[in-house]
């Protein structure tokens, strides 16, 4: 991470590349024989039966499965030509340039401004005062929740509904700028109403930001994402990418017959 | 929607490349050293138990200086341990009193009584041994001959001996107003019928409040005061207790706890400051202790085990008797245990109640004066002279001791019956 | 006879069950379970009835020496002497020594019971923390005597060593106020750690996801969201502080540090805390463990001291129930 290993942002294809990652808990192997890379500016959807892996792939690409203490990845995880887990890469920075947002809203029990000034406050914010003022604004303008809450912006961010505090979460990882969002099952703790929201959300943010969002929902992969993954549990009980493509492909004409299987709905 | 702002945008501050790098650096750097901070305020706590276990043990052994009144080589020609039975039988005859020598035939025949117990009083009586200094184990082992030299300007007849001021004598002599022939006896009986009383009154009542607030209470007013009240109690300072025995039941019961009403009229009950009362209100002060303990062991039990029962057609007591109090007892057992070794600790109240500072006889019933072990240790403390100091460190052991038995006991027996239970 | 009784009954029930079954659902009243109810609940009234009998005894006692026409309660609680020989019974000396001893004894247990709870429930892997909560535990489960001892022979010599045997008396608030702080460092601890834990992991995910570091995870993410139980545990602290007596019994001094504002200087007297000065827990306990006759002004003075104490201790823990109630942030 200390250089941009001679790929500039711009000229890169892919966000995020892995190869050959398994993720384990203790002994027991979580995900195997990962490869899956992450074109940039799109919706990536990774997809997949429950217990299949799809969200410890996806907190191995901001290395938050590390806060399980016996969790472990093995193999590579590019971005920008570095890989994540090299010896000398700090999480901390990783998690600066990747950000995330959780199956739960998770608002701090602070007000709405705090919220998304907390992120860019420990991370060395210079600004000023006015500086924060328009950061928190764009923030919340991005996540469309601005005129829902630009007059309470001192109220706790618990007092919202969950969408609004989903859209708040989204909003304050974007107030970090990152480049690539992670989103784990964002709306499955949501309303349909929300749902809808956060999805015409992710498109918006689409033309700025990488955004990989895990779903055991297929009509949202199908209707808000460009690529998807499918993952599903081996015989080992360790999760395998069984395939991966553009979305439309994917759910029109899938190669692997599990995939049709699953998009079809005959398991899972 | 067209408000999105640029990710380029850096006028915003937040620091990019090498000014993130930096910040990230001087982050960790930063957790480096709090995680320091916060680990050693952690480790306070067991340094501080390190000193305080060091401070005791070494006030009670050490080094002391021993000065005899008559010089033994004044009544024997040899050292007193090689004299035979009947010759220090014969320096008992010259050098007591007669009232003393008649005192001593009159307990036990000199005759019938072995060389070591007469040697024990031929030192006592006429030798009249005293310790005259005594030094701690840390200044024993590292400066003795400072001390020796001290000894040898002071004291020139004196002997210097090591003591362990903790030792079998320790645990059986009763009071004395002499350090070295002092004993924790009159206190640790004391101390053993005040928790029995404290046991018998506060367990039953007890585990019969939290029975009553966790199987009977319904949600209404007085049973939502029982139980606020409850957690207010637990946070009553205890001599607030004491002062609660003293005017309730030293005072107001006394015809009850000096023994009175049962045709006691022994003069040495001293009003009413007996175990009985000391018993009662050191219950008081931990049933609110093993009400919480005992409710939320109860609270555990699960349901099924209950409709299992009234589904069986038991009645509500019978289903509790039989089912719950069985489930809920390890739980039980453990906070009352652990509630008792806070009350054996308590000092406060009794002294408030009155607990004698000084007294030789052994207590023999709830209606005896009495003295406790952490009266004992509060009353050698608050003396100026060191040997005191040494031996309220050796009572403090004792008293330690008896906790950790107490808490090994809590610990075995909770492991005990949830294995013959889940058998 | 009985046997006769026992065989007819016998045959009664057996004639009824062959011809019909006999029902009978009306509603039985059980004596001996209604008596056990009723022995429960008496047992559940016990507790009512110990506050009551405090509220009575110190209010009672408390009455009478108010009455007592040498005692003006507004001397008692502004008058800045207590010396019942010549009847002076002003409880300010005892208050400011009990709150003197009561600070410092925060100032220790606060930052340390803090730390360690941070560091057990932020920090600590599974191994350190089955080494480090017991250790905690055992410390809470000294008596106090012990650590009154503690202060007399270990923490007086030391603060004597460092601030000079001129400047430290033999009996002072210093070092009862540190004891009592390492008296109640396991209960701030352990009580924040139980507010830290509930924080829901679901906070500091979202804290970590955003770059944070385990410090500024912990500190400002963490203990601002369990601020209310925290301050709970400081205050429930605090009560144990000024309600703790054999510390200061034994460390604190054997009288009350009465003091006249327009003599005595305020920091160097007044407030100092390596001077002598009786508690008003160590003041009830040295009057009423010497000879004591029942009516005299001094019995009904250690409780009007005991009513204030009470009063006090039952105010805290009343806030701090409140704090936990009316400020806890509920989380799904």
């Amino acid at each position: 991470m200390t250089t941009n290993g001679g790929i500039s942002p711009q000229d890169a294809k892919y966000a995020l590349e892995t190869r050959d990652m398994h993720v384990y808990y203790g002994s027991f192997r979580a995900v195997k024989h990962i490869n899956l890379n992450v074109e940039r500016q799109k919706i990536t959807a990774l997809i997949g039966p429950s217990g299949c892996g799809k969200s410890t792939v996806l907190r191995s690409f901001n290395r938050m499965n590390e806060l399980v203490p016996s969790a472990r990845v093995e193999g590579k995880v590019f971005f920008h030509g570095k890989n994540l887990y090299d010896s000398n890469v700090d999480p901390v920075e990783v998690r600066r340039r990747i950000g995330m947002v959780f199956q739960k809203p998770n608002p701090f029990p602070k007000s709405i401004y705090d919220n998304i000034a907390f992120g860019p406050r420990i991370n060395g914010w210079q600004g000023t005062k006015a500086d924060m003022d328009n950061l928190v604004e764009q923030s919340l303008r991005a996540s469309v929740l601005w005129d829902e809450v630009k007059d309470k912006l001192k109220e706790s961010g618990l007092s919202l509904s969950g969408g609004q505090q989903q859209r708040l979460c989204i909003a304050r990882a974007l107030a970090i700028e990152p480049e690539v969002i992670l989103m784990d099952e964002p709306c499955s703790a949501l309303d349909p109403i929300s749902t809808l929201k956060i999805e015409e959300l992710m498109f918006e943010l689409r033309r700025q930001y990488t955004i990989v969002i895990v779903t055991h929902n297929m009509q949202q992969a199908s209707r808000a994402s460009d690529n998807t993954a499918f993952f599903l549990m081996d015989n080992d009980r360790a999760g395998t990418l069984v395939e991966y493509g553009p979305t439309e492909q994917l759910f029109t004409n899938p190669q692997d017959k599990r995939t049709e299987d699953y998009i079809s709905g005959r398991f899972g | 929607m067209s408000s999105v702002s640029q990710t380029g945008n850096t006028s915003s501050g937040m620091p990019t490349d090498e000014a993130m790098h930096r910040n990230i650096a001087q982050r960790r750097q930063r957790g480096r050293i709090w995680q320091g901070v916060l680990f050693a305020s952690t480790t306070i706590g067991m340094l501080v138990l390190v000193i305080l276990l060091a401070t005791i043990i070494n006030e009670s052994f050490g080094l002391i200086a021993v000065q005899s009144t008559v010089d033994p080589a004044t009544i024997a020609d040899r050292p007193l341990e090689e004299l035979s039975k009947e010759e220090l039988i014969v320096i008992l005859e010259d050098n007591l009193k007669r009232r003393v020598y008649q005192r001593l035939e009159r307990e036990q025949p000199l005759a019938e009584r072995d060389q070591a117990a007469l040697l024990e009083i031929v030192r006592v009586e006429v030798v009249q041994e005293e310790v005259v200094g005594s030094w701690p184990l840390n200044e024993t082992l590292f400066n003795r001959a400072a001390i020796e030299a001290e000894v040898a300007e002071e004291f020139p007849r004196a002997e210097i001996q090591f003591r362990s001021w903790i030792n079998p004598d320790f645990l059986t002599n009763p009071m004395s107003s002499v350090p070295a022939l002092a004993g924790v006896r009159t206190a640790l009986l004391g101390t053993l019928w005040m928790i029995g009383i404290t046991i018998l009154f506060a367990f039953p009542i007890g585990v019969g409040a939290a029975i009553y607030l966790e199987e009977y209470a319904t949600d209404t007013w007085y049973n939502r005061i029982i139980q606020t009240n409850i957690a207010n109690l637990a946070g009553v300072p205890s001599i607030i207790y004491g002062m609660l025995g003293l005017a309730i039941f030293v005072r107001a019961f006394e015809p009850l706890t000096s023994g009175t009403l049962f045709g006691l009229t022994d003069p040495t009950t001293a009003n009413g400051r007996t175990i009985l009362s000391a018993g009662l209100t050191m219950g008081l002060l931990i049933l609110p202790v093993i009400i919480i303990a005992a409710q939320e062991s109860i609270r555990a039990v699960p349901n099924s085990l209950r409709q299992a029962s009234y589904g069986l057609g038991a009645t509500k007591w019978q289903t509790i008797w039989n089912h719950v109090l069985p489930g809920a007892m390890p739980g039980i057992l453990t906070g009352t245990i652990l509630s008792v070794s806070r009350a054996i600790g308590e000092t406060a109240p009794l002294i408030v109640v009155g607990a004698s500072t000084f007294i030789v006889t052994d207590p023999d019933g709830p209606f005896s004066k009495f003295t406790a072990l952490p009266i004992q240790i509060y009353n050698w403390t608050a003396r100026p002279q060191d040997q005191f100091r040494d031996i309220a460190a050796a009572a403090i052991i004792v008293l330690l001791i008896v906790l950790l038995t107490l808490n090994a006991i809590a610990v075995l027996l909770r492991d005990y019956i949830r294995k013959r239970r889940s058998i | 006879m009985a046997e006769q009784a026992r065989v007819s009954a016998e045959s009664q029930t057996a004639a009824a069950s062959s011809t019909a079954v006999s029902l009978d659902f009306r509603k039985r009243t059980r004596i001996g379970e209604s008596v056990i109810q009723g022995f429960l609940f008496f047992c559940g009234a016990v507790s009512i009835l110990t506050t009551l009998g405090i509220v009575f005894v110190l209010g009672e006692e408390s009455l009478l020496f108010f009455l007592d026409e040498r005692v003006s309660i507004v001397e008692f609680l502004t008058a800045t002497s207590w010396q019942p020989a010549i009847e002076d019974f002003g409880i300010i000396p005892l208050i400011n020594a009990t709150f003197i001893t009561s600070i410092i004894a925060m100032v220790v247990a606060i930052p340390l019971g803090l730390g360690a709870a941070i560091y057990l429930s932020e920090y600590a892997s599974a191994r350190i923390r089955g080494i480090l909560k017991p250790v905690l535990e055992i410390l809470a489960g000294i008596p106090t005597v012990v650590y009154g001892y503690f202060a007399i022979s270990f923490m007086t010599p030391v603060l004597r060593g460092m601030f000079g045997k001129d400047t430290v008396q033999i009996y002072n608030s210093a070092s009862a106020g540190i004891v009592i702080g390492i008296l109640i460092l396991p209960l701030i601890a352990s009580l924040s750690e139980d507010a830290l834990s509930s924080v829901p992991r679901a906070l500091r995910q979202a804290s970590y996801g955003l770059g944070a570091t385990r410090l500024e995870t912990a500190v400002r993410v963490v203990v601002p969201s369990a601020l209310s139980g925290i301050i709970a545990a400081f205050i429930i602290g605090i009560s144990r502080a000024i309600g703790e007596t054999m510390i200061v019994a034994i460390a604190a001094g054997a009288g009350p540090k009465n003091f006249d504002l327009s003599q005595d200087n305020l920091f160097g007297y007044v407030l100092n805390p390596f001077v002598a000065a009786e508690t008003m827990t160590g003041h009830i306990a040295r009057i009423s463990g010497g000879d004591l006759s029942y009516n005299s002004i001094d019995y009904n003075s250690i409780f009007a001291i005991g009513l204030m104490l009470f009063i006090i201790t039952l105010l805290l823990n009343i806030l701090s129930r409140y704090i936990v109630r009316r400020f806890r942030e509920v989380y799904e």
